[in-house]
């Protein structure tokens, strides 16, 4: 123990000496850190930005009197005739309908025809499983949407062409979504199965009323994929369909933006576009979290 | 245990009973018409033949000699190069700022995200309207760095990289979503680890997110590349292929070949073509797979 007065403040002097030295390089490195973080900010939320731009950008034009539509400054003004010009100019009421009857009835018989193939793929040991299973795997390598021209042909031979049924029919099986139901029908405990058998319950209803529960999150991710993909196509249907009264929103917008070229009609197509994206964007904003964690887990087990 | 063969036959017609609705549905949509291309490939068939003439192999030999085909299959190969390596890294490097739950990374998540929710058709009326010359905003953006009016769609020069750019806008937050998702399967003692070393930032995503990703990184590439064969809904509404061919994909050339020339036989070559690229690149992500399921 060193008791020598002397000696004492020197030695305070020189770990607060050191303790100084220390907080100043602790200080520069937080500051190094700090503009690091910043800068690192400003890009990600400089990208954001930068992806929001076409966006507001239609949803400006689509509420843009005309006459200052072309004009290079900013205007504030604002207007709902764009909208209600384009709702009347073209029957996007029956597009919007044929679009919630073409997603709604591919849903439908999707999840009807995945969950019997899940669960026979999942559950059931039969001959030919293996074989039949790397036969549906063909499908998600070879998507039915480059397969338009001899799926033209086959609806020809069918005589469906130009039909709402004609659209939604190479979409009733979905291998990715047997896929998807098969991974989570496999996680299921065995118990469960042994359990209902016990009960006397039939493997249909133990399917119904087990497994299909079960599973709902995985249902919902599907769904939520399989409807935004159906909302969004555009080729297939455009092929099929002939008449105004089976065109699908995609169609209608497409035809309408080809009949209205001039720039002073941009603010006509912005409107219309808005209202193609509109059911779709309102819906993915209620639902983000549920949204981006469908396409999330259809990326991990897919 | 001795199972009779009644109790095999019943377990067996359960299981192709179960399978058998999709099966049909495949058979017709998939199959069949992956077979009748074969088949018709073989043929000619167009306005000028009233009777298919089988030609043997004279259609891809054709498909060779014909300058667009070779000019679309190229463009393709293009616009997958040109489109897939950005789009992977943007989607990286928004996952990583997004990944946090920081105050405002939930904006930013849902601004990179959003182009996923618009169908190809209206965003290509979007960008259309933005490369329009003297009203358009990126056209307005070129104009003034180059110091004269721009045609970004209408020169063959530029129309490529315009709809690149485009498409790497629409998919890199679709992508993004992957790597959030291979990004929490991380598990985080590895980054404490690094964080009471003393690692540096840099090294953390270089040594454990990068590799530890890579599953995700081979899954959405082979996505990607994918789409850059599948997705031309764009062209039918920007450039219809043009200008001189300039910005024509596969696809779009199958649909012109078909429902324009009216030439079957061709098209049907050209679809052949189309699926045994698509087969190749699948079988990339099969060749991976084990490291995939190793990581889960």
């Amino acid at each position: 123990m060193d008791n020598n007065p002397l000696n004492m403040p020197l030695h305070l002097k020189q770990s607060e000496q050191r303790a100084f030295e220390d907080d100043g390089t602790q200080r520069t490195e937080k500051i190094k850190r700090r503009i690091r973080q910043l800068l690192w900010h400003g890009v990600g939320f400089g990208f954001a930005a930068l992806w929001i731009i076409p966006f507001v950008w239609v949803v400006r034009m689509a509420f843009l009197p005309n006459d200052s539509a072309i004009g290079a400054g900013w205007s504030w003004s604002f207007t709902l005739e764009n909208l209600i010009h384009v709702w009347h100019g073209a029957p996007f009421f029956t597009f919007f309908l044929n679009t919630v009857l073409v997603c709604g009835g591919v849903l439908a018989i999707q999840l009807v025809t995945l969950t019997m193939a899940a669960y026979a793929f999942a559950r059931v040991r039969f001959a030919g499983r293996e074989l039949l299973f790397m036969l549906f795997l063909v499908q998600i390598m070879v998507p039915p949407d480059v397969l338009i021209f001899s799926n033209y042909q086959v609806l020809n031979e069918l005589g469906l062409l130009d039909t709402k049924v004609g659209i939604m029919l190479p979409y009733f099986a979905s291998s990715f979504g047997v896929f998807l139901l098969r991974q989570s029908f496999k996680q299921l405990p065995n118990e469960l199965e042994e359990a209902a058998r016990v009960e006397g319950a039939s493997r249909m209803h133990t399917l119904w009323r087990i497994f299909v529960p079960l599973s709902r999150p995985i249902y919902v991710s599907f769904a939520i994929v399989s409807v935004s993909f159906h909302w969004n196509d555009f080729l297939w249907p455009l092929i099929v369909t002939n008449s105004v009264d089976n065109r699908l929103l995609t169609v209608g917008l497409a035809m309408f933006a080809k009949s209205t070229e001039s720039g002073a009609q941009w603010s006509d197509v912005s409107a219309a576009t808005l209202i193609v994206a509109a059911p779709l964007m309102i819906a993915f904003l209620s639902f983000q979290k549920q949204v981006i964690g469908s396409f999330m887990s259809s990326g991990i087990k897919g | 245990m001795v199972t009779g063969w009644s109790e095999k036959l019943r377990r067996n017609g359960f299981g192709w009973g179960l399978v058998l609705p999709a099966l049909v549905f495949l058979a017709l949509f998939t199959y069949y018409p992956m077979l009748k291309s074969a088949v018709l490939s073989l043929y000619e068939k167009n306005l000028a033949t009233s009777e298919p003439v089988f030609v043997g192999l004279g259609n891809y030999a054709n498909l060779l000699k014909d300058s667009v085909f070779l000019k679309v299959f190229s463009n393709n190969i293009w616009f997958a190069v040109g489109t897939v390596p950005t789009s992977l890294l943007l989607a990286f490097v928004m996952a990583l700022f997004a990944d946090k739950a920081i105050k405002g990374r939930g904006l930013a998540r849902l601004s990179f995200f959003y182009p996923n929710m618009i169908p190809m058709i209206a965003v290509a009326n979007i960008w259309l309207f933005l490369y329009t010359p003297h009203f358009g905003l990126f056209a307005r953006l070129a104009a003034w760095i180059t110091q004269q009016p721009v045609n970004l769609l209408g020169s063959p020069d530029t129309v490529m990289g315009a709809l690149m750019i485009m498409m790497v806008w629409k998919e890199a937050g679709y992508f993004m979503i992957f790597y959030l998702a291979g990004m929490q399967q991380i598990p985080k003692d590895l980054y404490e680890a690094a964080a009471v070393n003393g690692i540096g930032a840099l090294t953390v995503i270089r040594k454990i997110t990068i590799p530890l990703t890579m599953p995700t990184t081979l899954f959405v590439a082979v996505v990607a590349i994918t789409n850059a064969f599948k997705l031309v809904d764009h062209l039918w509404i920007m450039t219809k292929g043009g200008p001189n061919n300039a910005s024509n994909l596969l696809l779009y050339y199958i649909y012109d070949t078909t429902f324009n020339f009216y030439d079957q036989g061709m098209a049907a070559a050209m679809t052949v073509v189309m699926i045994a690229l698509l087969l190749i690149i699948s079988s990339l992500q099969f060749f991976g797979w084990d490291r995939k399921i190793h990581y889960e």
